[in-house]
């Protein structure tokens, strides 16, 4: 199992690196693709289905925006000359994520290992939800009874960013 | 203990594009390959082995469930990364519209 996640996991980081580094757009977006529908398989491995369906769902509406954007805008990368700014940046970042990489390694040896999870806070959702909501989901329980002033807050969230992809799109800016 | 570590990896890989690219949509894929790995992240700490998924089985009462908590705020924040993905690549279809480019460093002076 964890054999299976870790190899799933490295081709999603190929993925990755190749959708930064494409040179053409179209491509970085749907390499993109690859690291979102692997994250699917991954939920399914992990026993998450309704992850899964949102995230399939997610995913294909995300790529099709992107892919509009490309197709509206421009395909070609930007020609970027290598100059001391680009190759500073490039070593720069690469020592942040060695020092972010230590502490995280040191941060997870305090974590319980994969699969050795214990049930702390759910443990009362899982025992009473089917009882108490009447719904045989635990998740679908916890998201929209338990929880759902979190949900409310989600359906507000994307009604705001509805609202202001609308506005930003439609008003005119100055020449 | 690998699992985390190559989880951490595909955030690390997120943030060095976030860092070293200069389009704006290659930005935007690198934050969106950011949340992913959190995601993933979440949804591995909350896994259990040998459980199933979290719906109730009422015949068998002596199954281990996989933690349904993290699943069910991983669920809310996937929904809110397709609000804010949609609302990043709407201003920078907008930018490209005013200046022909999505280069960040043509597009420096953000006076209204």
């Amino acid at each position: 199992m964890e054999l299976t996640l870790s190899i799933l996991i490295g081709f999603m980081i190929l993925g990755a690196i190749f959708a930064i580094h494409a040179k053409d757009l179209l491509s970085a977006v749907i390499t993109t693709g690859i690291v979102g529908y692997s994250l699917v398989i991954a939920f399914l491995l992990l026993k998450a289905p309704d992850l899964a369906i949102v995230q399939i769902v997610i995913e294909t509406i995300t790529l099709i925006i992107m892919v509009a954007v490309v197709l509206d805008s421009t395909r070609e990368e930007l020609k970027v000359k290598p100059d001391f700014k680009s190759y500073s940046n490039i070593v720069l970042s690469i020592i942040f994520a060695a020092v972010l990489l230590f502490f995280f390694v040191q941060a997870t040896a305090e974590l319980n290992l994969f699969g050795d999870h214990t049930l702390r806070m759910a443990e009362a959702y899982v025992d009473q939800a089917a009882e108490k909501t009447g719904s045989i989901n635990l998740v679908t329980g916890i998201l929209f009874d338990f929880r759902g002033y979190d949900t409310l807050g989600e359906a507000t969230i994307l009604f705001a960013a509805a609202l202001g992809v609308l506005t930003v799109l439609r008003i005119k800016g100055k020449k | 203990m690998i699992v985390y570590i190559l989880c951490f990896i595909l955030f690390l890989v997120g943030l060095y594009g976030l860092i070293t690219r200069r389009n704006l949509i290659k930005i935007v894929i690198s934050l969106s390959i950011m949340e992913f790995s959190v995601f993933l992240f979440l949804v591995i700490i909350g896994y259990i082995d040998a459980g199933v998924a979290p719906i109730v089985e009422l015949s068998n009462q002596n199954v281990i469930y996989v933690d349904p908590l993290p699943q069910a705020m991983v669920l809310t924040a996937i929904v809110i990364g397709l609000a804010t993905t949609a609302m990043l690549l709407a201003i920078a279809i907008r930018l490209y519209r005013k200046y022909k480019t999505f280069d960040i460093r043509e597009i420096n002076n953000l006076r209204g």
